[in-house]
């Protein structure tokens, strides 16, 4: 925050306090009532906020140096975030898993009920570990391959603290209960609002930086990091249009109703797994694969077709979500098609980044952090393949409303997302806190195993699981009644679920091991500060920006 | 496109741009890359022809083979309708010494059985009908209102004090809360029904005077003989069974606060003959015991 000049202090200081005033409204409006405490929960963490910048009011204005070299406060602070949201979110995953194993672990609490925790642990991993990790990355990524230092040192910070105050609203709201029940779109009117104005900022850093870049191309991994902001503010507008029913209450009601509402939400949550979760973390594998392997990606022509294959088909593919329901036959028919295709560009990206290993291999054998990377490569053509699959009608007639899609989605979030985060932190940790390595590549080593064997043991639990599931709801006796009680089905879960829950807690200690594997090397940076140990030499930075207030 | 420098491992050039030491091969698309993309485009070409797939305004291209989804979902509904119609109707209509005298039709309420009471049943008397406390063990034979076929599917239709009109009502009253009787002879009445299933339920005099504060307060509704009455829903108190519990505690605060269940009225929700086919299979879980 020192590094923050005098006009930045100032105008950061005005956003704390409005933020806060619009706290201390809420929290006047929702007296008694959830939406009050979600007031509070704004206007505590703004006025924390607010004290901050004062007590750094006096320091020293930054001299110009300052702009000699890139920004990367906001992406330290970024990869702290994300791993304290990797470790509280997979936490809470295991109990919600637990919960279904064993009931009684609510303990009577309303807010631990299993309908609150759930969007916790969905929002915490997407929205926090990943959404943070995307922010993070994204900032490094883009100054790096564009020879640019960010626009100005305030913008970033806002969107990294103002992400976090959404997943904080969002996450505090569902344990008190407050939702709009869209799956992946659960958070109420005003955080979504308050997620609107973070996004533009975010996209706005984009573009100013790419428009001062020296490099004369735009690297892949923008183009997907860009994909990922533009059409994430596109779906999160749309799908979240509501009415609130007044400005002092939480509730809102949806613009949409019926089966328009239905494809509504699963055009966004679809291609919430599209541009959040695989564009972003596309972008994020086009940097740290090649730079950590240090071999040049396989092919640029087919970085391209599978760019826009990918970006063009996902758009599509959203009403495979509701095959056999009330949408017209159709639309799943068209979802069914473009899922089935957009296999060929996913493929084209998990080939063009294993290709890229062709002459580093016996890095991948050594090095636990590329191997994240190369497994993760791996994982994402297992669940394209597999969702592709689930896309065909006659499959999903079986899949739908079952354990599959929860192992389907976790092959992804864990053996994709997850690991190619996990690798890419690694990666870059040692070159943010300027070290040789980082604290112990043993414990990375030990992250690796935990982490591929909880998500094996998580993906073949749900896989037996939502299979027996799917054919015990669709056998009949030959008298024509169905064979199977809904009961006989929860108890034929049972052991899978055990197992699930066993596979996630591998999962969950791998991340505790990775956080304090990351905590120590900033703690190693500390204690020899000022020894510049190593890491990554950076090309020098482009055309210098100018310090904002002069 | 640039070329640039020359890659030692594969062989290909570079396309000469460089991002922070990243470079990128100028490896064509490999060709069954391509491959695969004219294929999946066939695919699509071929399925929307032959399915239902497109926009035009206020309809859709309806595909070549007439594929509608909700006319095969009411085909099938209607088929499966027909071959459940095929043993229902004979539940429906024979009485019930009749349907338990033919084996064939005994196995459709078996296994029809098992699924109707699960997904409505359950939820109270476990999945094994084993109840719980507050509801009934359906396997220990001791009924409340008959063990009948006929009875059973009297109850299960207007529920036990539920909000049919022609619910069944029964209530065991307060007797410690509202008065009636004191402590002493709480504690001797619970000693004296303990000890009707079990031995060293209290002393012999507890046991004695309890027996006079039964025939005294208890007999109207469960007898003489504490054997319970099916008119007015009361238990049998001389088997093993409880259905609030067994114990000392259990049963002085069953006869201090009194007890009313609560069973809905399936006729709500259920068929006669849904009714029926569980009366049937309700009745046989204890005959499997």
């Amino acid at each position: 925050m020192t590094k923050l000049t005098v006009t930045e202090r100032q105008i950061g200081l005005i956003i704390c306090l409005v933020v806060a005033a619009i706290g201390l409204a809420m929290a006047a409006a929702g007296r008694g009532e959830p939406f009050g405490v979600q007031g509070f929960t704004v206007l505590l963490l703004a006025l924390a906020l607010s004290g901050f910048i004062i007590a750094r009011w006096d320091a020293p204005p930054p001299d110009r140096s300052l702009l000699e070299h890139y920004y990367d406060d906001p992406t330290k602070v970024g990869i702290v975030l994300t791993m304290f949201w990797a470790v509280i979110a997979m936490f809470v995953g295991v109990w919600v898993a637990a919960l279904l194993a064993w009931p009684e672990l609510t303990f009577d609490a309303a807010w631990a009920s299993f309908g609150r925790l759930r969007p916790v642990h969905t929002s915490g991993v997407i929205f926090g570990f990943g959404g943070n990790a995307l922010i993070a990355t994204s900032f490094h990524v883009l100054q790096r391959t564009s020879r640019a230092r960010l626009p100005d040192q305030l913008s970033p910070w806002f969107v990294l603290i103002g992400y976090n105050l959404f997943c904080i609203v969002a996450a505090s709201g569902y344990l008190l209960g407050i939702t709009q029940s869209k799956e992946y779109a659960e958070p109420e009117w005003y955080a979504d609002l308050w997620l609107v104005i973070v996004w533009i900022v975010y996209f706005l850093i984009f573009v100013r930086t790419l428009a001062r870049r020296k490099e004369p191309h735009i690297y892949v991994a923008n183009w997907y990091y860009m994909a990922f902001i533009l059409v994430v503010a596109i779906l999160h507008i749309v799908n979240n249009l509501a009415v609130p029913i007044s400005f002092g209450s939480a509730k809102s009601y949806s613009a949409f109703s019926g089966v328009q509402d239905a494809m509504t939400q699963w055009w966004y949550g679809h291609n919430a797994v599209a541009f959040f979760l695989t564009s972003g973390f596309l972008g994020m594998m086009y940097y740290y694969l090649p730079k950590r392997a240090g071999r040049p990606i396989f092919s640029y022509p087919l970085s391209l077709i599978s760019f826009w294959g990918i970006t063009f088909m996902y758009m599509w593919a959203g009403s495979h979500h509701l095959h056999y329901t009330a949408l017209p036959q159709w639309v799943q028919t068209l979802g069914m098609t473009f899922s089935l295709v957009l296999l060929v560009p996913s493929w084209a990206s998990a080939g063009n980044a294993l290709a890229t290993l062709n002459g580093a291999w016996h890095k991948v054998r050594d090095d636990a952090t590329l191997r994240f990377m190369m497994v993760a490569a791996v994982f994402y053509g297992l669940s394209t393949f597999e969702g592709s699959f689930m896309a065909i009608r006659a499959v999903n007639s079986v899949s739908h409303y079952t354990d599959w899609t929860i192992g389907h989605v976790h092959g992804g979030a864990l053996g994709w997302v997850a690991m190619i985060t996990f690798g890419s932190i690694y990666a870059l940790v040692p070159w943010m806190w300027k070290r040789p390595a980082i604290y112990s590549p043993k414990l990375v080593e030990v992250h690796f195993w935990l982490a591929l064997s909880g998500t094996i043991v998580y993906v073949f639990s749900m896989w037996n699981s939502g299979i027996i599931q799917g054919l015990m709801w669709r056998t009949y006796n030959e008298n024509g009644t169905l064979a199977y009680s809904f009961l006989d089905t929860v108890e034929a879960m049972h052991p899978y679920y055990i197992a699930r829950t066993f596979g996630g807690l591998l999962f969950l200690l791998g991340a505790i091991v990775g956080t304090y594997n990351v905590l120590m090397t900033i703690r190693q940076a500390r204690l020899e500060r000022g020894v510049e140990a190593g890491g990554e030499v950076d090309l020098p930075l482009g055309r210098p920006a100018a310090l904002p207030g002069e | 496109m640039d070329v640039g420098r020359r890659d030692p491992v594969t062989g290909r050039t570079t396309t000469g741009h460089e991002w922070n030491g990243i470079e990128e091969l100028n490896t064509p698309v490999p060709k069954v890359v391509l491959f695969f993309l004219a294929i999946g485009a066939l695919f699509c070409l071929g399925y929307w022809l032959l399915m239902p797939a497109w926009p035009l305004g206020s309809t859709y291209t309806k595909g070549l083979l007439g594929n509608d989804q909700r006319r095969i979902v009411d085909q099938e509904v209607a088929t499966a309708k027909a071959q459940r119609a095929a043993w229902l109707d004979k539940i429906q209509a024979l009485d019930f010494a009749a349907i338990k005298s033919d084996p064939v039709l005994m196995q459709d309420v078996t296994k029809a059985g098992h699924v109707l009471f699960s997904d409505n049943c359950a939820a109270c008397h476990g999945i094994k009908a084993t109840g719980g406390p507050g509801f009934p063990d359906l396997t220990a034979k001791s009924w409340l209102w008959g063990g009948e076929p006929e009875k059973i599917a009297e109850t299960i239709g207007i529920g036990i004090n539920s909000t049919n009109d022609d619910t069944r009502v029964s209530q065991m009253l307060a007797f410690g809360r509202d008065g009636i009787l004191d402590r002493q002879k709480i504690t001797d009445v619970v000693a004296y029904v303990r000890s009707l299933s079990m031995p060293d339920a209290g002393s012999a005099e507890s046991i004695e005077a309890g027996r006079e504060v039964f025939a005294g307060n208890c007999v109207a509704c469960h007898g003489k003989d504490a054997k319970g009455m099916h008119e007015q829903g009361a238990p049998d108190l001389t088997d093993s069974h409880w259905i609030y519990g067994g114990t000392l505690q259990d049963v002085y605060s069953t006869v201090y606060s009194g007890r009313q269940g609560h069973m809905p009225n399936w006729n709500a929700r259920l068929t006669p003959a849904e009714i029926k086919l569980l009366a049937l299979y309700v009745g046989q879980l204890g005959q499997a015991k």
